[in-house]
């Protein structure tokens, strides 16, 4: 077994989708092959190894990241959500149903990054935040509307060589209206107190 | 999640012709889906490929004893302590083996990027490191890769097709034509680059080997990798249950034999995984093509004289052709007609297959070609293609078992809007935008190859189908429980469809948009027989009641025909002249491609390669270094494919188009997709800009220096 500690070896504490992993790992080791070969969470996947596809995207402390840049040990403290760890239970994420749905995907190998990564899109749109595709980037402006162009934009970070980009697109455009279907109606009710 | 139903049969519904979300979904979309390298294994060893960094020559020596004293390292196989491997053997699709998968047999480098050892350890951080420490000296000699019109050392070759075809005097009926359009096109080195990585991981178990892999035939590689080590064809097991992505890249690689060696060497599971980088070398590619193409027609566009000939390179120890001049003895026919694939063979990897080989450059070439002449005798593009539809196999002679092209135009033509289009080219105007439209037609062959399927009727009410399919992302699992229901009458859930696994008995793969097609008449077959005898009543005994298909005399009974899918493409385009860029608005695609069995799936198949059109069309080009023999910028940074940005609105339907001989009408959609589409891109940015360009891809860089300067690209 891997010597504890060591040179090349350190013992960490991985907290990944609300479970605490207790390991030994060679410094060299990337938190994609952590996951992936420590913990058997094979979920997420590996296209390039070098942060250039996005198949390995999951989310450390609610932000998207390419698992295949981030040391391990970096990775201690840090909460990471995995996609085997969005759904609740049996009941699939809104995003997850609207890929199965939709046929957002096809060979399925960029799926779990481009499912991790449209959870993040549609918080980092909620929150205001803006893309190359906005018009508008005032801060006041608040966020643009989640038009196709703007899905299209944030979610290129993430390959689909099979070319489902189309279905994609339907499918994140399908869970952010659905997550802020009741946002709309706040903003619409002030609207019309204003 | 699907609901069991057991006892009485549900009521008979068809289930093909309508949509049905994929069976495997779930596992797709919660990540439990497992690829190759995603089996665990007790005392599982890593294997690391070791690559030539020379294009040319010899290997002195392999300094493998510096790295055996590092951490963790097992071995080093290199071709100083490798077992031989048997290269003396046609294969399941008819040739040799190519021997860039016939790994550390000799000490000669025939390009960049060749596999000169495999070092296994117990991690991969260790093998990866070893391997990269790995000190390799070679004798270099000096290398050749580069492709020219002008080279005079060009062999015609067979490969899946006659090389040369000739019918009537090509030269007289040009001379005799009212109008010659004479034209050169090139397509550049094009990559697979699907996401999953080649994988496998490689056991011996109870005497027998045991490979799990990603490959698109469990059969095709079983039986390679057989006769490679000489053992006994059912001596080797090879599962492949979920694929990420082929292409035509995902067959016997360097990757697989390697483990193998390293697992009987050390008697303990081994995996390979290949890194991105080396995949640009090590799992094939599209090859350049170089294409001329001459037509002559009367003045009412009717062709008197049509040649295309083709030109690709070819590694220097395998002879692949990409036949780019195919197409044109399938599309349109001429008093005089020649064709002809010849290859050139340079110090590179082999070029293998990629999605519509031959077809996908060839169409890009002929219809660019099409719409020059439309222009030339003042025809409407679709008009011309109508006036040249031929009523038999333009060179064979045959006739077609169906050919819808005109139900294809016709359709795409009313959906797309194209009544009233302006033929002028660089007078539309948005902003700083130009907009054109552009049509292309295709084609692609539809076969099927001999396949075994077991059906069982299992004692619980269900169904069990069997069959060494593979499903690399075409929806291929769900067509054939799709088609299995029908032939049993029941509902898709009913069924449970067990694919990938050479155990399952012979069966062909997924290639040639020939899967799902060769599987489905099996496993119709073997379904329709457990069917009737299911009928005659008896109780099903606790193992169930088992039947067995095999498609080969089916198959051999087909009579020859022209047997090919159609389709009519079209795009909107703009292009910014001022920075170069183009971009696709919308497309649309209109398929005339057998029965369709799962429209959900069909629909994303025939987009996916459509959206490959777009990628041809405007992206991607693998660039070889002269100096090095290699690529530059060999990954996913340096070699662009279409990401979501680069595609805004594509639309793909079909036409009515039963396939009369097949039980259930189908051909194959695998590879239409692609067809025809960088080509309608390329007639929309002339019709954008007026400018035709014959090079693809249509980089920033070439539409400045086209508006700029030169006449054509």
């Amino acid at each position: 077994m891997d010597p504890v500690p060591s040179p090349t070896h350190s013992g960490i504490t991985l907290n990944v989708n609300g479970e605490k992993h207790a390991l030994s790992v060679d410094h060299r080791t990337t938190l994609l092959d952590a996951l992936r070969e420590r913990l058997d969470l094979t979920g997420t996947k590996k296209g390039c190894d070098q942060g250039q596809c996005g198949a390995c995207t999951v989310l450390v402390d609610g932000r998207r990241t390419v698992a295949c840049l981030q040391f391990a040990v970096a990775a201690e403290g840090r909460e990471i959500t995995t996609i085997e760890g969005v759904a609740e239970g049996e009941r699939l994420h809104p995003v997850q149903q609207a890929f199965l749905d939709l046929d957002g995907y096809q060979c399925g190998y960029c799926t779990p990054g481009q499912i991790c990564s449209a959870i993040a899109v549609i918080e980092e749109h909620a929150a205001g935040w803006p893309s190359a595709a906005t018009d508008d980037v005032r801060p006041e402006a608040g966020p643009p509307p989640l038009t196709p162009d703007e899905i299209r934009e944030r979610m290129s970070g993430n390959l689909c060589r099979c070319g489902a980009y189309v279905a994609i697109t339907q499918a994140v455009a399908r869970a952010a209206g659905a997550r802020t279907a009741p946002a709309a109606q706040t903003t619409a009710d002030r609207g019309a107190a204003a | 999640m699907t609901t069991t139903t057991t006892g009485t049969p549900t009521t008979p519904k068809q289930s093909v012709g309508t949509a049905h979300t994929r069976v495997d979904g779930y596992e797709k979309v919660t990540g439990s889906a497992r690829y190759a390298g995603e089996i665990p294994f007790a005392d599982l060893a890593h294997g690391w490929l070791a690559v030539s960094t020379v294009a040319r020559g010899r290997i002195r020596s392999v300094d493998d004893e510096p790295v055996l004293r590092m951490p963790g390292v097992i071995t080093v196989l290199h071709h100083g302590n490798a077992p031989r491997l048997n290269t003396e053997y046609i294969g399941m699709l008819g040739a040799p083996p190519d021997p860039t998968c016939a790994v550390f047999q000799h000490d000669r480098v025939p390009h960049l990027g060749w596999p000169v050892a495999l070092v296994v350890a117990e991690t991969p951080e260790q093998a990866r490191e070893a391997a990269e420490a790995l000190a390799v000296h070679y004798d270099r000699e000096p290398h050749d890769v580069a492709l020219s019109a002008t080279r005079t050392d060009t062999h015609p070759v067979d490969g899946f097709m006659p090389a040369v075809t000739e019918k009537g005097d090509l030269e007289a009926e040009l001379a005799a034509s009212d109008v010659v359009l004479d034209a050169e096109y090139t397509t550049p080195e094009e990559h697979h680059s699907m996401m999953e990585p080649h994988a496998a991981t490689a056991l011996w178990d109870g005497g027998r080997l045991e490979v799990i892999d990603s490959n698109q035939g469990a059969t095709w590689v079983g039986s390679e990798l057989a006769k490679l080590f000489s053992l006994e064809p059912d001596a080797v097991r090879v599962r492949s249950e979920h694929v990420g992505g082929g292409f035509g890249s995902k067959g016997v690689r360097a990757h697989q034999v390697a483990a193998v060696m390293a697992a009987t060497a050390l008697d303990r599971p081994v995996r390979v995984v290949m890194t991105r980088r080396q995949m640009f070398s090590l799992t094939g590619y599209r090859s350049p093509t170089i294409q001329r193409v001459r037509l002559g027609a009367s003045a009412d566009g009717r062709l008197r004289a049509l040649e295309h000939s083709a030109v690709n390179l070819t590694s220097t120890v395998f002879d692949f052709v990409e036949p780019a001049a195919g197409p044109a003895r399938v599309m349109y026919g001429a008093e005089a007609h020649h064709t002809a694939n010849r290859i050139v063979r340079l110090d590179v990897p082999t070029p293998t297959f990629m999605r519509a080989p031959g077809e996908a450059p060839g169409s890009f070439a002929l219809e660019s070609a099409f719409d020059e002449l439309a222009e030339k005798c003042g025809l409407d593009p679709i008009e011309l293609r109508l006036r040249n539809e031929p009523d038999r196999g333009p060179v064979s002679g045959l006739p077609f078992s169906s050919r819808n092209l005109r139900a294809c135009f016709d359709e795409g033509a009313r959906r797309f809007g194209w009544a009233g289009r302006d033929p002028r080219p660089g007078v539309r105007r948005d902003g700083r935008w130009l907009l054109g439209t552009g049509t292309a037609a295709g084609s692609f062959s539809a076969g099927a190859a001999p396949s075994t399927a077991v059906a069982t009727a299992e004692a619980d009410g269900t169904f069990t189908v069997r069959i060494a399919a593979a499903d690399i992302g075409t929806g291929a699992r769900t067509a054939l429980t799709l088609l299995a229901a029908d032939a049993l009458e029941v509902a898709p859930d009913r069924v449970k469809m067990r694919i990938g696994d050479s155990d399952f008995g012979p069966a062909w793969l997924a290639g040639g948009s020939m899967g799902t097609r060769s599987w489905g008449w099996a496993v119709t077959i073997a379904a329709s027989e457990l069917k009737e005898r299911l009928a005659l009543g008896a109780d099903i005994p606790p193992e169930g009641i088992t039947v067995r298909s095999d498609t080969t005399e089916a198959l051999q009974a087909l009579t020859q025909k022209e047997r090919h899918s159609f389709c009519a493409q079209f795009a909107e385009v703009a292009v910014d002249v001022t920075t170069g860029e183009v971009r696709v608005r919308r497309m649309l695609g209109i398929f005339a491609a057998g029965r369709i069995v799962n429209p959900l799936t069909a629909r994303s198949q025939l987009v996916g390669g459509m959206t490959w059109g777009i990628s041809m069309a405007l992206h991607e080009e693998a660039v070889r270094d002269p100096a090095t023999g290699g690529l530059y910028g060999a990954d996913l940074a340096g070699y662009h494919v279409a990401t979501n940005a680069d595609v805004a609105e594509i639309e793909a339907d079909w036409v009515a188009d039963p396939d009369p001989d097949d039980p259930v009408g189908l051909k194959g959609i695998g590879e239409i997709g692609i067809v025809g589409a960088a080509a309608a891109i390329a007639n929309a940015v002339w019709h954008a800009t007026g400018v035709r360009h014959r090079n693809l891809p249509i980089r920033p860089d070439r539409v400045l220096q086209a508006v700029t300067g030169a006449p054509d690209a």
